[in-house]
């Protein structure tokens, strides 16, 4: 009974160590006052760091270009960066840290739907600027942040429209991490599939598993089982993070073939399949604004970039990166349309801004502060690289309240003067106003 | 795609009769077609390819598969040999001669999708039936269940004939009847009686809801429910396998702890960090030897035992000695080392994830019938749990290590005046505990990420399967995992994944409230406190 006690004990304990390491890492000195400062804001250590580092390393690749070219308004950037260490309430002190005392310019950061409602209020307290470089489930549109990744009109929805015209699927198994983004996006999903195609709530099934989930076997076998039933099924999946190594490793051991059950993934670039052997995966798909196998001359110049900065030679790229290097190139070319770092004149100019991605095309900023993209589907190659099948005639821009839930489809966006909105019900013609405090403590389960 | 099939029976007889030159201009039109937008294009001209006489069609055909076929800018069709960094070695695709390196921005892929992948691989294998080589004919028959089409149903009734393969036979029967039932021939849902493949439940179920033919829909309806019954009883045993491999994880993750924790009393936090340092082991072996992941992963089982047993002695040394009889502090320290094990990981290795090869022998399944096949790598590793607990239990219980352990964990003082050097048993029960620990890495990192927070994924499992067995008793870790194993394995499939670990959890704070001490509780002195 002794030890019983005890072990009831480890999770005081184990809480109040991990703060301890995290106070200790990560935080940086104050710098003079000429250089303009551009705040990084993402994991280096945690669950996400798989994901978010390369993130950091990015903005850092970008400063060092820029720099290189004479820096920005004749000024030097000047990187700062911060560990917020995949803990959500650490995001914000983070975001609070970067914007009272390093008084940063601009920030790049965050990658789950979380970690940014964490950091909302604080942005919008202390009037920060925001560039969010993740694609994510929409339903939010604030003041300061820019959202360089993709909404599900981006993404979700062009996906299944390939899958539902091109390969002719009738029934579907939504498999995704338990947190806001894959379920507000299977919410999106469900309902378009019922209401565009039809599709009978007995052909759609919805899975969620936690975190850094291991055990596949199980759902996987299920999945074979949904998908053998005469009717041609596909798997959309928002599994997250490290999950889908043993996840598509289960589905290779079990013998799932593209040809047989495709899965397209949401949340499953070059970086995560740089983990496994894709010899298995090949035919499986992925849907993204960018791969790096796109065959532009701007690609390989900046995969080339990426290689002599890390030093890598197999280094890769992925969708994240690209939206990085797309919202620094945009915030660059506002801010020396504005003249100033001023985050209110800096996003006045940004709207409109026009920049060249990475896919042969060109970025706008919209003025509700998502941007145009083309949609790529690609399959997996056996090398871990995307072969692109389908991709959309031109770009798509981004929607930040989806059309296909009710309540948000009255909504509309547009942070212009005069209507300075981000959520503008065109039916009542009331604004509803920034609920970023509300939606944080939601988020965190406060 | 199907009647693409019928245009095989030319290429199977493809002789190669024309010369080189000739070969060459044609071949290259050939190629050409392919190189188009529109996939439905590229289908048709696949199927021209195939049909063609020429005898490097195969090898395109593969090139194609798995995309290694590409075209330079200036428009000469090559085969990637490696498509690693940048520049790739290729050879031409008509001569085959060696040209080099190439630099990846001048290549551009002859792309396929899934539909014409499957296509491609139809075709290879309707010519593979030939093959002198039975495991692809056999692979050939597998893959042409559900694919046939008139023409080759009329090609197949004549081949079956000439095969000598019964289990060929079998599966191109199977396939016939298949094709036959969709025709409307009764004779065919007795082929198909009893079978678990999925394309002949979905042909019969399809035959049995049609209604021009009542007895055809009465007979096929008589053999589905036949099926139902079997997949049924399939579909138990496949549950049980899942709940006993995920059994033996939580065995192997938790037998080391069963012994510092169990039979020393020690709450070693650090424990999770053990069973890294072994996953890790096997991570730096296959960097130690490339190309040869196998030999590695089984050298990793020593290498692995060494590394967490000699950093498992090193804290006992250092730390874990001095803090006897001090368990609040013992945890704290443990838990300490624990975050420094993992800083060490990140700071040194990397924060993210290594990648840990899986080798061929351990990927893919074993097929005990159509509808039940069990995963090789977690039939390995629950080999290797049992036989970890085998050696374990002898230990303990046959060598003088074990007598030496036995009796200073029950009456330190009694042993130590008996002459056993009681802080020496100590030393080597805490290096078997960590050892073994760094045995469940090694078999972890076939199944999971390796990272610096493997060990944390799995201690609170680890510190659950061994209070439910009954501290201080092997035989109740054993149990245990394998019971929480199946009993999350059967609650999953209803209640998802994230319910499912609440219950177990719910199951085990219950089932702690009536039995304090787990299932299998130690009696007599051994109790200790």
């Amino acid at each position: 009974m002794k030890r019983l006690n005890q072990l009831k004990k480890l999770a005081v304990t184990t809480s109040l160590g991990t703060a301890l390491t995290l106070a200790t890492l990560g935080s940086s000195q104050a710098f003079a006052q000429d250089p303009i400062r551009v705040g990084v804001l993402h994991s280096l250590s945690g669950t996400m760091a798989i994901s978010e580092t390369v993130l950091k390393d990015t903005i850092e690749m970008l400063v060092e270009q820029q720099n290189a070219q004479g820096g920005l308004l004749g000024r030097e950037l000047e990187a700062v960066v911060v560990d917020p260490a995949s803990n959500w309430p650490l995001f914000a002190e983070r975001a609070r840290e970067l914007l009272d005392q390093h008084e940063v310019d601009v920030v790049f950061g965050n990658w789950t739907s979380v970690s940014r409602k964490a950091v909302l209020p604080v942005f919008e307290e202390l009037n920060g600027l925001l560039f969010y470089p993740v694609q994510y489930e929409g339903e939010e549109s604030s003041k300061n942040v820019f959202y360089t990744g993709a909404a599900p009109n981006q993404q979700a929805i062009p996906a299944v429209n390939y899958l539902h015209e091109q390969v002719g699927i009738e029934r579907w198994v939504l498999a995704g991490t338990d947190y806001v983004y894959p379920r507000t996006t299977n919410r999106i999903l469900a309902s378009y599939l019922q209401e565009e195609f039809g599709v009978a709530e007995d052909d759609i099934m919805i899975n969620y598993t936690p975190f850094g989930h291991s055990d596949w076997q199980n759902i996987v076998a299920e999945i074979r089982r949904f998908g053998s039933q005469g009717k041609k099924t596909a798997v959309v999946s928002t599994i997250n993070g490290d999950a889908n190594v043993p996840f598509y490793r289960e589905l290779g051991n079990q013998g799932i073939d593209a040809a047989d059950i495709p899965v397209v993934a949401f949340s499953v670039g070059e970086q995560e399949l740089s983990g496994i052997d894709t010899g298995p995966l090949v035919g499986h798909l992925a849907a993204w604004n960018y791969f790096m196998s796109v065959d532009t001359d701007a690609n390989y110049d900046f995969i080339d970039a990426w290689i002599d900065y890390t030093g890598d030679e197999e280094a890769v790229t992925n969708d994240p990166m690209e939206a990085h290097y797309i919202g620094f190139n945009m915030w660059k070319e506002a801010v020396r349309k504005a003249g100033t770092t001023d985050v209110d004149e800096v996003r006045d100019a940004i709207y409109g801004v026009t920049v060249p991605n990475l896919t042969g095309g060109y970025a706008v900023m919209m003025p509700n502060h998502h941007i145009t993209k083309p949609v790529l589907i690609g399959e997996i190659q056996n090398n871990g690289q995307f072969d692109v099948v389908w991709e959309t005639p031109g770009t798509v821009a981004g929607d930040a309240w989806s059309d296909f839930l009710p309540g948000s489809r009255d909504l509309v966006s547009d942070w212009r003067a005069p209507m300075s909105c981000g959520n503008y019900n065109v039916k009542t013609g009331r604004c509803g106003g920034s609920r970023a405090a509300e939606e944080a403590a939601e988020a965190l389960g406060e | 795609m199907k009647p693409l099939l019928a245009c095989l029976l030319l290429f199977l007889t493809w002789l190669p009769s024309l010369s080189i030159a000739e070969e060459d201009v044609r071949a290259g039109a050939l190629l050409e077609a392919l190189d188009v937008r529109s996939f439905a294009d590229k289908g048709e001209a696949i199927s021209e390819l195939a049909i063609s006489e020429d005898p490097r069609t195969r090898y395109w055909l593969n090139a194609l598969l798995d995309g290694s076929l590409q075209r330079t800018h200036e428009g000469r069709f090559v085969v990637v040999l490696n498509n690693r960094g940048r520049s790739w070695p290729v050879e031409d695709a008509l001569t085959q001669e060696d040209l080099g390196e190439i630099s990846r921005r001048e290549l551009n892929r002859i792309s396929i999708n899934n539909s014409l992948r499957n296509q491609i691989r139809s075709l290879i294998a309707v010519a593979d039936l030939y093959s002198e080589d039975l495991s692809l004919r056999r692979a050939s028959a597998e893959r042409l269940v559900g694919e046939v089409d008139e023409a080759l149903a009329e090609f197949l009734a004549e081949h079956i004939e000439q095969e000598t393969d019964r289990r060929v036979q079998q599966r191109l029967s199977l396939a016939l009847a298949i094709y036959q039932l969709e025709q409307g021939e009764l004779d065919a849902v007795a082929e198909l009686h009893g079978s678990l493949n999925t394309d002949a439940r979905i042909a019969l179920s399809r035959a049995a809801a049609q209604e021009e033919n009542p007895l055809l829909a009465q007979e096929a309806q008589a053999a589905l429910s036949a099926i139902e019954q079997r997949l049924k009883m399939n579909r138990t045993a496949e549950t049980l396998y899942f709940g006993l491999s995920m059994g033996s994880v939580l065995v192997l993750a938790a037998i080391g702890l069963a012994i510092t924790f169990g039979v020393m009393g020690v709450i070693n936090m650090a424990h999770g960090e053990l069973i890294m340092l072994g996953a890790y082991t096997t991570w730096a072996m296959q960097q130690l030897l490339p190309g040869q992941p196998g030999l590695a992963l089984l050298l990793s089982i020593p290498a692995g035992f060494m590394v967490s047993g000699l950093v498992g002695i090193a804290m006992e040394r250092g730390v874990i000695q001095f803090l006897k009889g001090r368990p609040l502090e013992t945890l704290l320290a443990t838990f300490g080392i624990s975050l420094m094990l993992q800083q060490l990981v990140r700071t040194v290795i990397s924060p993210q994830n290594r990648t840990v090869v899986t080798p061929e022998w351990m990927s893919g399944s074993l097929v005990v019938n159509d509808a039940l096949s069990l995963t090789l790598n977690r039939l390995y590793i629950m080999a290797f749990a049992l036989l970890v607990f085998m050696a374990l239990i002898y230990i303990l219980r046959r060598t003088r290590l074990g007598l030496e352990v036995r009796a200073v964990t029950q009456n330190r003082a009694m042993a130590r005046s008996m002459g056993i050097k009681a802080t020496r048993v100590d030393m080597m029960t805490f290096g078997l505990g960590s050892g073994v620990a760094g045995l469940a890495g090694v078999a972890l990192s076939q199944l999971t990420n390796v990272g610096p927070n493997l060990g944390q994924a799995y201690i609170i499992d680890s510190f659950m399967v061994v209070v439910f067995g009954g501290v201080g008793n092997l035989w109740g870790t054993l149990v245990a995992g394998m019971s929480l194993g199946i009993i999350n394995q059967v609650i999953e499939p209803w209640a998802g994944a994230v319910v499912a670990k609440i219950l177990v959890l719910v199951f085990i704070i219950l089932f702690i409230q009536k039995r304090p001490r787990g299932l299998f509780p130690q009696k007599g002195r051994a109790a200790g406190d």
